[in-house]
């Protein structure tokens, strides 16, 4: 009895301390700031249009990766082919790899005839569709491993069952298996946003920081940090922690909590 | 009627040769075996849902070896029930009538008809979740006999019920026989359920599958 108390007792430190870290994080950057700094902030049209641009980019990328989280998770889940290891390496490398270097590789791979082929047709590097495929590269992949998880966590059974009562593989996709990962769904692209509204890295060095064309929230964050504009810069980052609680707490009230994923 | 035909099926190192059964139409038949021997992969590859290396199968007279699943008409009960979450026990019955475009009013007439059947009208309205062991294999039958199929597949359909809802479900599937004079073949490794229900026995060990006299 006295052990297990011990034992408890030491899970609840460790846990107490992490939580007592983030608290502590989210009061330091309120407390660099004031609701005047907040005003000024919002009401700057440069951030103001970095706020429009974080929330239309993140939600296309976000609609992006389930586009093709969905499938693959599936696609990984159910069947085994030759290649699925190589696969399933390469879709870690947009976790693994060091943020910068990603968006060097973006920079680099529209800069070949495939990718300058399609700067003539929509012009992506230092312009807005940049922004929008630096975001999806790494949201993707943790919307694909997200949907894999789902999937294999949905019995293949009740896809067979609907096969023998008269459907095709993709009847039984749509009409079994898409509703049963909806959950999942929501988790992917809650996950897929918070992780588009924090990327920097690879924006930064394939879309640029240019005010008013290229701008989203974490480049308004360097900016202002690069001008010695702490108080704006903490201002802008209590902004993306707003925004991205409200997500996680939608995610929640849409009925993610109990399941495990969030 | 159903027809193994020197069937052998390999699935990893897991290798079954040389099986062979006959079961006449309307024939209720049981097959038994230790857990592993094999029984639920022959059941799943006269489904269709695992492919067979060599032989034929044939149901109702009909070579159905290379057939897709949907396409050998036959009604399946998995273990557990395998129930659709999303859907309720109404849609649950009507399921393979709305997949095969049925009329409404006949899916209507037909999912009525399996509720009084199998006693279960009192849940058409609910989703499987809450459902007792008893109700989910209730279910999953009326969904598997709603396409009046020629050829019943049970899969361990009573493993996990007590001994009473056991008994109910063995006269359940004794009227449902009588009413549909449906081929069966159900796999348990339960003797009772072989007692009551089996016309012919047949048993599967260390891969040989033979008929029990």
């Amino acid at each position: 009895m006295h052990c297990d108390r011990l034992f408890l007792a030491g899970l609840a430190t460790l846990l107490g301390t992490y939580v007592l870290l983030i608290a502590a994080l989210l009061v330091a950057l309120g407390s660099f700031t004031s609701p005047v700094y907040l005003v000024r902030a919002l009401s700057s049209p440069e951030i103001q249009y970095a706020f429009r641009l974080s929330l239309i980019s993140c939600t296309l990328s976000t609609l992006l990766s389930l586009w093709i989280a969905v499938p693959a998770g599936y696609l990984l889940s159910r069947f085994g082919f030759r290649g699925k290891n190589l696969v399933d390496t390469l879709l870690d490398v947009p976790i693994v790899l060091p943020p910068l270097v990603l968006g060097l590789a973006l920079l680099i791979l529209f800069q070949t005839p495939p990718g300058r082929a399609i700067e003539r047709v929509v012009p992506v590097t230092f312009a807005v569709p940049s922004v929008v495929l630096a975001q999806f590269s790494v949201a993707c992949a943790f919307a694909v491993r997200t949907m894999r998880v789902t999937f294999d966590q949905i019995s293949p059974r009740s896809e067979e069952v609907a096969m023998t009562l008269g459907c095709s593989r993709a009847q039984a996709f749509w009409m079994i298996a898409f509703p049963e990962a909806r959950r999942g769904m929501l988790t992917a692209a809650t996950l897929a946003w918070a992780r588009s509204l924090g990327e920097f890295g690879p924006i930064l060095v394939f879309s640029g920081a240019t005010r008013m064309r290229t701008e989203v929230l974490p480049t308004t964050v360097f900016l202002e940090l690069s001008i010695g504009n702490i108080e704006a810069a903490a201002a802008v980052s209590l902004v993306m922690v707003v925004a991205a609680m409200v997500v996680l707490l939608l995610a929640r009230a849409f009925g993610l909590r109990g399941t495990g994923l969030i | 009627m159903i027809s193994l035909s020197h069937v052998s099926i390999r699935q990893g190192a897991f290798r079954l040769e040389d099986i062979s059964l006959e079961m006449g139409e309307g024939e209720y038949g049981v097959l038994m075996g230790k857990t592993g021997s094999g029984k639920t992969t022959i059941l799943e590859a006269i489904c269709g849902l695992r492919p067979v290396a060599s032989g034929s199968i044939r149901l109702l007279g009909r070579d159905v070896t290379s057939l897709r699943p949907a396409a050998r008409g036959i009604g399946y009960v998995p273990q557990d029930g395998s129930l659709f979450s999303q859907l309720s026990v109404r849609q649950h019955l009507a399921f393979a009538l709305v997949v095969r475009r049925w009329p409404r009013p006949e899916v209507e007439r037909r999912v009525a008809e399996l509720a009084e059947m199998l006693g279960i009208e009192y849940l058409l309205d609910r989703k499987p979740k809450g459902l007792s062991g008893g109700e989910i294999q209730r279910v999953a039958l009326g969904r598997a006999l709603a396409m009046r199929p020629g050829v019943l597949l049970l899969d361990e359909p009573l493993s996990a019920l007590d001994e009473d809802t056991r008994g109910e479900m063995h006269e359940l599937l004794l009227a449902v026989r009588r009413q549909t004079r449906v081929t069966a073949l159900h796999v348990t490794h339960n003797r009772s359920d072989a007692e009551r229900l089996a016309d012919r026995l047949f048993e599967l060990r260390d891969g040989v599958l033979r008929e029990v006299t």
